[in-house]
């Protein structure tokens, strides 16, 4: 099966080893992976903060990018989300759709039938009527979903011997309706303890902007997500997406807490062979150095594999 | 205290929620609150094995009768005038204000009790009367709380949701007898003893006063039929007691068949207070049992949020909170920060739109989220709050820096050369960037570490390695 | 005042034109009959902190004598046409109207229902025979209220087909309440302090 990865920007640029546990899990379990270099980024910062033409310019990029391909694996619930979700919104609004439909009723399984294709009518076009265009371009995936519902596979082959406490983030807990499919896939990887989150469902106060627009707000809610974390004594707290992990992270490193932070990918990446395990990026120096990174600031590196414990700070 | 005079001036939603943060009795406070209705909510939505299907009717009920506002206005008009009552129309706060001064003047009397509502707090009522001479009574306990504390409502549903128990028995123990009956010498802080307090203040003023003013729930054009559904009986008082009763609402309220009322009778108490039913539902269709009867249709500014394609799925809202209690940024900047009677994440949804975004503080609620969508689970009438605030941003005016900012962002993202190229220089630089980051992005910092950022991005990993396999 | 009708209108038709509609689908549960009615409606009624009764229509007299006894209520107003089974020996009646201190000054109101509701334990009054306008059953604290079993249907669609918009209706579950404290329930406000509810087979 040819897949195409959208590492997203966040991952491309502060999380390599995400994008290449990615790689590596989606080869263990026999997929043909491609990287479409000329991807940038989905527009969901720009989108979401009211920059409406970069953010469109960068959906139809994206579009543009991904045309080819069966299907596309996105290693963030959010991004997804914001394909599936979000972009035939804008083909709407676009189209000039009137209201009336905003809301589509919550409560369904999550069906994976968005796609990049079809999101904004060129100029000089007729418009889709919302819906069909969905069907139009590749199905875009969350990882968990394209592991369970296209691979059926919910045991990757990974083993990862550490106590973790997964928390869904609000785009696939409620835009993609993930379910249980992380939770699924945690429960089946070798020698790892999974301990249930504390109010798990609550945001953690990311939200892409508003941690910077109202970092006072999302500094609280951010303490009592830190709070539920330490309360259930795990070592590493998991999540389908690196941009609330960063604010996780965050806080947890300034708190000096020693819970570290793992993209669900690495989790998955990781192996008892310890070449797997580089290949997979070391998952942020926690596979070999977990014992020795807890606690130190600035000791475990995002870097491919490399434990240095450098700070430059 | 309730109007939008009172909001004039508030700096914008981030200070004001800076300061609710630091005020640990109000998240307390709020905390426990909003934790007690959502949890009593989610089981009684669970017991309905159709609320999926009731809330997509009543999202298209109130689509389909916004779509006919005109016409369904005028069925309303005609069918409250043939039972006997009288209908007003007004435009803005201002006509809504001088209809209601005047219909209480040609009474008169110099004090009415009032129901709580919304709508009369939007346009401040309270106050327009006071000028006018008229003291209004609030008589919902939690509107009796505040209009007592000289305080703003902060919850839809429970306007005093910010004070706690010992708070309500100081305010009742100093207020009360100023404004009638004063409390008991012995009060106890226990919310059964306050509860009987506020019986007693407000006995008499029911039994004796002859002009109410109330809200409504709903509203059906096929009838002429007005809903309001409570609690504390207080407003059955005021809505049966008086000589002269004036209704003040907003025309979203309506609904186009009595029939409707079945779906909505279903929606808004499981979704308000998390009962199967409230205690009370009053309905009355015209002059009712010899009773003068006014209805006061109050736009302003509801058309112009009808005339919005995507904002306009607001005025499906029935007020019943559920958002709020489900909201982490309300629970934790409580409904003050919002600056408007509307809090929360309706509030940031609609006050936008009624008021439009000319202050600071108006242009900043689109922006009191995280996005994450916990409000538009939980809405009756499935109103896409996140797609709504998401879209009034891009109607806001945006701060310079973070103009500038987010255009180069996009430049960078235009192009996958500049983006490989952004990444580059920034590997290079990873060793000296800032523990703490200046200007806006210090709010990130403040709190918050950065990410170490690698030294190689995940495109130059995969096109030096060829995704590696070398 | 014309104006502002008008302009008002004029806004809508501008707002919405050329929108298109929108179709309702009631796919919910509508009518439906619902074994054990009775029972549900009673266990319903007393979530709400009532006293409910689950009584053959033999025993309705000596259970409302029982339940007024108990109170201590000695003056009780009735409406007109209020069966006299129903009826108290000594009833103080609305006729002519009562003011609102009088209603004050009794011990309590026994009256019939239009409808009552199994799934939300829910009464339903329309001021017709047995009930009596509105203030009856607001201003006393205690308020008796009798509900034949045929009167019990199962979910609020089928009360709403039942009853006559026209006619002031109160729709009643539990005796008056307040959440306002704390979101603490408490029962008994303005509105009667104690409800209790018979149930005739």
């Amino acid at each position: 099966m040819r897949v195409a990865l959208f590492v997203t920007c966040v991952n491309d640029t502060l999380f390599p080893g995400t994008g290449q546990a990615v790689v590596t899990l989606l080869r263990r379990l026999g997929c043909d992976v491609d990287f479409p270099t000329a991807q940038t980024c989905c527009g969901q910062m720009h989108l979401n903060t009211g920059y409406l033409a970069e953010g469109r310019r960068l959906a139809r990029h994206f579009a543009d990018v991904f045309a080819g391909y069966d299907a596309v694996v996105v290693p963030s619930g959010s991004c997804a989300a914001m394909v599936r979700e979000q972009y035939p919104k804008l083909a709407r609004a676009a189209s000039g759709g009137h209201g009336g439909h905003g809301g589509h009723e919550t409560g369904g399984g999550p069906v994976p039938s968005g796609a990049a294709g079809g999101y904004e009518p060129r100029a000089g076009e007729p418009a889709p009527p919302a819906g069909e265009s969905a069907e139009a371009g590749p199905r875009v995936y969350e990882l968990s979903e394209f592991l369970l519902d296209v691979l059926g596979a919910e045991d990757v082959g990974a083993y990862f011997p550490h106590r973790v406490t997964y928390h869904p983030t609000c785009h696939s807990l409620r835009g993609l309706r993930l379910g249980d499919r992380p939770l699924r896939l945690l429960e089946r990887v070798r020698g790892l303890e999974l301990v249930p989150l504390p109010e798990s469902e609550e945001c953690c106060g990311f939200g892409g902007t508003f941690a910077v627009k109202n970092p006072a707000v999302s500094a609280a809610m951010c303490a009592d997500k830190v709070r539920n974390i330490m309360d259930t004594g795990a070592e590493v707290v998991c999540a389908t997406d690196n941009s609330c992990l960063m604010h996780i992270g965050g806080t947890l490193r300034r708190q000096r807490t020693g819970v570290r932070t793992m993209h669900l990918a690495e989790i998955l990446a990781a192996t008892e062979d310890p070449a797997g395990t580089a290949a997979a990026g070391a998952a942020r120096g926690v596979a070999e150095d977990a014992a020795t990174t807890a606690g130190e600031d600035g000791a475990v590196t995002r870097d491919d594999g490399a434990v240095t414990g450098e700070d430059g700070r | 205290m309730s109007g939008n005079a009172a909001f004039l001036g508030m700096p914008a939603f981030p200070r004001n929620a800076a300061a609710a943060v630091q005020d640990s009795q109000l998240r307390f406070n709020l905390r426990k609150a909003t934790r007690t209705i959502r949890g009593r909510r989610a089981s009684v939505v669970a017991e309905l094995p159709d609320w999926a299907e009731l809330r997509a009717a009543g999202r298209q009920i109130k689509d389909h009768t916004l779509r006919n506002l005109d016409r369904y206005l005028l069925q309303l008009e005609e069918a409250v005038t043939a039972a006997g009552g009288h209908v007003h129309w007004a435009a803005d706060a201002a006509e809504a204000n001088r209809i209601v001064t005047g219909l209480v003047r040609a009474t008169g009397e110099t004090s009415v009790v009032k129901v709580k509502s919304m709508a009369t707090q939007e346009i401040g009522l309270n106050e327009a009367l006071g000028r006018a001479g008229v003291t209004a009574y609030e008589t919902d306990l939690a509107e009796l709380i505040v209009q007592l504390g000289d305080d703003w409502p902060s919850h839809i549903l429970v306007p005093a949701i910010h004070r706690n128990r010992s708070e309500i028995r100081e305010i009742f123990r100093a207020k009360m007898a100023a404004w009638g009956r004063p409390a008991p010498g012995e009060l106890t802080d226990d919310p059964r003893a306050l509860a009987e307090a506020a019986r007693l203040h407000l006995r008499e003023r029911f039994l004796s006063t002859k002009v109410a003013i109330s809200g409504a729930n709903f509203m059906i054009a096929e009838t002429g039929t007005l809903v309001v559904l409570e609690s504390e009986g207080n407003g059955r008082m005021c809505l049966t007691l008086p000589e002269t009763l004036i209704s003040v609402v907003g025309i979203e309220k309506l609904l186009p068949t009595w029939r409707d009322l079945e779906v909505f009778l279903q929606l808004l108490p499981r979704s308000s207070t998390g009962e199967r039913m409230n205690p009370y539902t009053s309905t009355w269709t015209g002059a009712a049992e010899g009773q003068e009867f006014h209805l006061v249709l109050l736009d302003n500014g509801r058309t112009r949020v009808l005339a919005d394609e995507v904002g306009r799925q607001a005025l499906r809202c029935i007020r019943c909170s559920a958002c709020l209690n489900v909201c982490p940024v309300y629970e934790r900047a409580g409904g003050h920060a919002y600056g408007s009677v509307y809090p929360g994440p309706i509030g940031a949804i609609l006050t936008p739109q009624l008021r439009g975004m000319a202050s600071e503080l108006d242009a900043s609620l689109p922006y009191a989220s995280s996005l994450c969508g916990a409000c538009f689970d939980v809405c009756p009438v499935a109103i896409d709050i996140p797609e709504v605030l998401v879209h009034l941003r891009g109607k806001a005016r945006h701060p310079r820096a973070e103009r500038l900012g987010m255009r180069a962002a996009g430049w960078v993202f235009d192009r996958p050369a500049r983006l490989a190229g952004a990444q580059r220089l920034a590997g290079r630089l990873r060793r000296f960037v800032p523990g703490r980051l200046p200007g806006p992005l210090a709010a990130w910092t403040d709190t918050r570490d950065l990410p170490d950022i690698p030294a190689e991005s995940f495109r130059d990993w995969w096109n030096r390695t060829n995704g590696g396999t070398r | 005042m014309s104006g502002g009708k008008e302009r008002i209108l004029a806004r809508i038709r501008a707002a919405v034109a050329g929108a298109p509609d929108v179709e309702i689908t009631r796919v919910y549960r509508t009518t439906r009959d619902l074994p054990g009615a009775v029972e549900l409606f009673a266990e319903r009624v007393a979530d709400y902190r009532a006293a409910v009764h689950v009584v053959a229509e033999a025993e309705a007299t000596a259970t409302i004598t029982a339940a007024l006894a108990g109170r201590g209520a000695v003056r009780v107003v009735i409406p007109a046409g209020l069966p006299p089974e129903w009826t108290p020996p000594e009833p103080v009646a609305d006729d002519p109207p009562l003011s609102a201190a009088e209603l004050d000054a009794v011990d309590g109101v026994i009256t019939g229902c239009a409808v009552a509701i199994a799934e939300t334990g829910t009464i339903v009054l329309d001021a017709g025979p047995g009930q009596g306008r509105r203030a009856l059953t607001l201003v006393p604290d205690y308020h008796l209220c009798v509900v034949r079993a045929d009167q019990i249907v199962a979910d609020v669609p089928d009360a709403v087909g039942r009853l006559d918009p026209a006619r002031p209706l109160t729709w009643i579950s539990g005796p008056s309440a307040t959440s306002d404290i704390e979101l603490n329930r408490v029962e008994g406000v303005h509105g009667p302090r104690v409800l209790e509810v018979i149930v005739v087979r």
